[in-house]
């Protein structure tokens, strides 16, 4: 191993823009499909409730937390990134505000998750 | 293999973009900011008020777009979210698709898909009938209805 410094830096900033590119991919993909669901209100009332019905099961469930996951950190990276940009207090600490992000990540889904799984498994 | 080594910081390039990259830059954080606001409250009235996921049905909808505030937030938010996600899918096309090609179709399948789910999604919204004659009513949201006059 050399001691020079190279271009990959492998610290939390360049795992953080992966997670920003893979979660921005996933909520897109999903958005195109959410519209689509959405849509069948214009079709019949019963073709909604039946596509919809199928979130509210088991497997549809753990992607909705999946999905809710992404948003979360994919919201609150992007303010770091803004704030890194404008900010040279921030651009000096974007480590530091990398680990806020998971810090919010992990208090939001402990929030989330215990209602939501509640009621997709409670059958509530 | 290893990674390339960086003896001295490379020179300090001047950027340039044109002036519509520059806007789209622009765009992606004001936008983001403001999906931040719009998403969230959307995921907290539909997903942890009431009765979370299971509350949604077809009259869960009626009741919500009976009010032309909300019809304009998800408007808002359809229009927004299309666009940034457009353009931040655009970014990864720029980054990783080799050729030019390659680029612009996928820059063109991109823009399509975008128009399209953004006209169908604004149709829905603002033509949506909540009680449709012939439905069951079991599926409609009879207060709702029955204030229309249509049940």
């Amino acid at each position: 191993m050399s001691s020079k410094p190279t271009l990959y830096r492998g610290h939390e900033g360049m795992w953080m823009w992966i997670v920003h590119r893979a979660t921005g991919v996933a909520v897109f993909f999903f958005l195109l499909v959410h519209v689509l669901d959405t849509a069948l209100v214009r079709i019949s009332p019963d073709a909604y409730n039946q596509v919809i019905g199928s979130y509210k099961t088991p497997l549809f469930g753990l992607v909705e937390a999946g999905l809710v996951a992404a948003i979360v950190l994919h919201a609150f990276n992007g303010l770091r990134i803004i704030a890194v940009d404008q900010w040279t207090w921030a651009l000096r600490h974007q480590k530091l505000l990398v680990w806020i992000v998971w810090g919010i990540f992990v208090v939001l889904m402990a929030g989330f998750l215990p209602r939501h799984l509640a009621r997709v498994f409670g059958g509530a | 293999m290893t990674a390339p080594e960086l003896t001295k910081p490379l020179p300090r390039t001047r950027r340039r973009l044109t002036p519509a990259l520059r806007w789209w830059w622009m765009f992606q954080r004001i936008s983001g900011v403001v999906l931040v606001v719009l998403i969230f409250t959307h995921l907290f009235y539909n997903l942890v008020l009431g009765g979370g996921v299971s509350q949604i049905d077809f009259g869960f909808v009626a009741g919500k777009w009976a009010a032309p505030l909300w019809q304009w937030w998800d408007f808002t938010m359809l229009v927004l979210a299309m666009l940034h996600g457009m353009n931040g899918m655009g970014y990864l096309v720029d980054d990783y698709a080799r050729s030019k090609r390659a680029r612009g179709i996928l820059h063109l399948l991109l823009g399509a898909a975008t128009a399209v789910i953004i006209v169908l999604g604004t149709l829905v919204i603002f033509t949506f009938d909540p009680c449709p004659t012939g439905a069951n009513p079991q599926n409609l949201n009879v207060p709702l209805c029955q204030e229309l006059g249509k049940l």
